[in-house]
């Protein structure tokens, strides 16, 4: 049994239909059992459909405020804070969206060790205790044997390591874990199957079922904490959003041992030049957010520097617990930033960010409204157990 | 007992072993499964009422007080009784009978591996519901309060976590003394409620049987057609500053 299961019993218009159907008092009905729902017990699909479809944007600002109280209830007024490391953009994938894509002509690189830990040291010294490492898919030269050695060398000089590289065997996280992966992110971009075909071209990632599956791996492999989620702006930002609802409702129960957390990437402009097909405005994303934050009390909500800053500043009113800030989005971007810098020049990146501000400056908008930053929520100490296991 | 059992509409019916009187069960159970041996015709003080045509015997373990014991009751009871289905409930507290944790997992990892259908009585602990669900039980069985207490569903509202959580089905157990604490059980979600004490020391133990039917169906009709949300002041009264005004578009 995985997840597969569940997502072949739900037709993707099928879901349509169900989310694009429901009521006001449908939407009504759900913010109802929202309001009411000071126990934080999850809400239904039926639930989360409604809040999804159409007819719940003009209730926007309502959700908006039991989000804010579900998130301020569950996780005090604190942001967790985390910066990307970006390892390789080595990429054998060919997806229309992406900047690492292997069709486009940009210098590819693999960081050596020196490279990792000079751009550890700059992390350090912003004051990241947890990091995102990041990689293009490319087996042969950033496969696992890589990301141990990665996590090797920054096992001892962070808190917090996350994962986000391409989906792996159960075995390998398993040994990932024993070299002090405590998370690990793996989105699945689209869940409409024909669709997935029509952006991932090329490549490992053009196999849909062994990305869908990922989280069971995850999940059988004890990772603690496992990411999720779907890249808008490919299909039907509602039903993508039913489907990691259903995605996560459905791990929730399997690998009860686990903590979750959502992502919701925008599809920006990027190096390989694809627009967005399905528009997502920026009222639609805080939609989302806030359908997710009350159908579940209990997941991490992150925001990427995609968005502007007056948005994420915000945008815990939606639900946001976790953002990263200062990011950059290319193999040794941090070094070559403060290189670039000094000559006043740009970087090329994995994709645009609209929120360029520096750590302090994201730090000090985070203060202003009312938000205290959290650096630290994990330590190697809760790693060691794994490696008896 | 057979009419308030009739009467209930119960299609599972649990037996304490150590109540049978195994050498007055008539015929051979021959085998481990299949084999039902011949109850229905058996002298035996309990079983001669029970029509196995029309319900599941279930045997339990009450009186065992640990693991060892309750994997040794239950071989016995399969070469028995032809049924590899087994209520495991180990009870070393005489005074509660508040189910042993630690016991009931270890029995229930042992006689899964035995091939037994094992439905464990727990406190409503929901760490221990999914431990028992990992460790392959066909069902947990919370408590709603303790054995014969009547109090009904004190555990309330762990039972709904365990609902939630739950990939097995939840049968609550133990506590339940009226049919509007059944009712409230499959509200929850609960998949079925077991009932002794509230039906065998009522004034006419047919008549609540058949009060306990009508209560479990309209519970479950309730919880399938969507219980609306229950609140005062559903909306933010205080007019503060608008908390989405600011969206570009």
């Amino acid at each position: 049994m995985s997840f597969l299961e569940v997502f072949e019993a739900h037709p993707w218009e099928a879901v349509r239909e169900r989310v694009h159907s429901r009521s006001t008092a449908d939407v009504e009905d759900a913010l109802r059992r929202a309001a009411a729902n000071t126990a934080g017990a999850p809400l239904r699909l039926d639930d989360l459909c409604a809040l999804l479809s159409p007819a719940a944007a003009p209730f926007l600002e309502r959700m908006a405020r039991l989000a804010q109280a579900a998130t301020r209830r569950r996780f005090g007024n604190v942001v967790q804070l985390f910066a990307p490391l970006y390892v390789s953009n080595e990429c054998h994938n060919v997806c229309t969206y992406c900047g690492f894509s292997m069709l486009n002509k940009i210098p590819r690189r693999v960081l050596t060790d020196a490279e990792i830990l000079a751009e550890a040291d700059i992390l350090k010294r912003l004051g990241f205790e947890h990091v995102l490492i990041v990689s293009g898919e490319s087996e042969r030269r950033v496969g696992t044997d890589y990301f141990e050695r990665v996590c090797t060398l920054l096992r001892p000089r962070f808190a917090n390591l996350t994962l986000e590289v391409q989906p792996l065997p159960a075995a390998d996280y398993a040994r990932l874990r024993r070299a002090g992966v405590s998370a690990v992110l793996v989105y699945q971009e689209t869940y409409n199957r024909a669709g997935y075909a029509r952006h991932h071209l090329k490549g490992r990632k053009a196999d849909f079922v062994w990305r869908l599956e990922t989280p069971d791996r995850l999940g059988a492999a004890g990772v603690p904490k496992i990411g999720l989620g779907a890249l808008y702006g490919l299909e039907d930002w509602r039903v993508d959003s039913f489907f990691a609802g259903l995605h996560l409702r459905y791990l929730e129960r399997a690998y009860w041992r686990s903590r979750y957390c959502l992502a919701f990437p925008r599809l920006r402009p990027h190096a390989g030049g694809l627009e967005p097909k399905v528009e997502m405005r920026e009222r639609d994303l805080a939609q989302a957010m806030c359908a997710f934050r009350l159908f579940d009390n209990e997941v991490e909500i992150s925001l990427s520097t995609r968005e502007r800053p007056g948005f994420r500043d915000r945008a815990a009113a939606f639900g946001m617990t976790t953002m990263s800030a200062g990011a950059r989005t290319n193999p040794g971007g941090y070094a070559e930033a403060e290189r670039a810098l000094a000559r006043g020049e740009r970087t090329l990146e994995q994709f645009h960010m609209s929120d360029e501000r520096t750590t302090a400056e994201v730090v000090a908008a985070l203060r202003a409204g009312g938000l205290e930053p959290v650096w630290k929520d994990w330590d190697a100490a809760y790693d060691a157990p794994a490696a008896s296991m | 007992m057979a009419e308030s059992i009739a009467a209930s509409g119960a299609e599972i019916v649990t037996v304490a072993l150590k109540r049978v009187q195994f050498d007055k069960i008539g015929g051979t159970a021959g085998g481990t499964t299949g084999g039902t041996g011949d109850v229905e015709a058996s002298g035996d003080a309990i079983l001669g009422h029970l029509d196995r045509e029309r319900v599941l015997l279930l045997p339990n373990t009450a009186g065992v007080r640990d693991a060892r014991e309750a994997v040794f009751v239950a071989q016995m009871a399969r070469e028995a009784l032809g049924t590899n289905w087994l209520k495991l409930e180990i009870h070393p507290d005489a005074r509660w009978l508040f189910p042993d944790p630690v016991e009931t997992l270890a029995a229930t990892e042992q006689l899964v591996k035995l091939g037994f259908v094992v439905l464990p009585y727990i406190h409503a602990d929901p760490v221990l519901a999914k431990r028992l669900e990992e460790a392959g039980a066909a069902a947990v069985m919370p408590l709603g309060a303790p054995i014969g207490s009547n109090l009904g569903l004190r555990s309330r509202d762990f039972i709904r976590i365990i609902v939630e959580q739950a990939r097995v089905p939840v049968i609550v157990d133990a506590g339940l003394g009226a049919p509007s604490h059944a009712a409230e059980a499959l509200e929850l979600g609960a998949d079925a409620v077991l009932v002794n004490t509230a039906l065998a020391a009522a004034g006419d133990p047919v008549a609540m049987g058949r009060a306990f039917r009508l209560a479990v169906e309209a519970g479950r009709l309730a919880f399938e057609a969507g219980l609306p949300a229950a609140a005062f002041a559903a909306s933010a009264t205080s007019p503060t500053e608008s908390v989405t005004a600011f969206l570009e578009d």
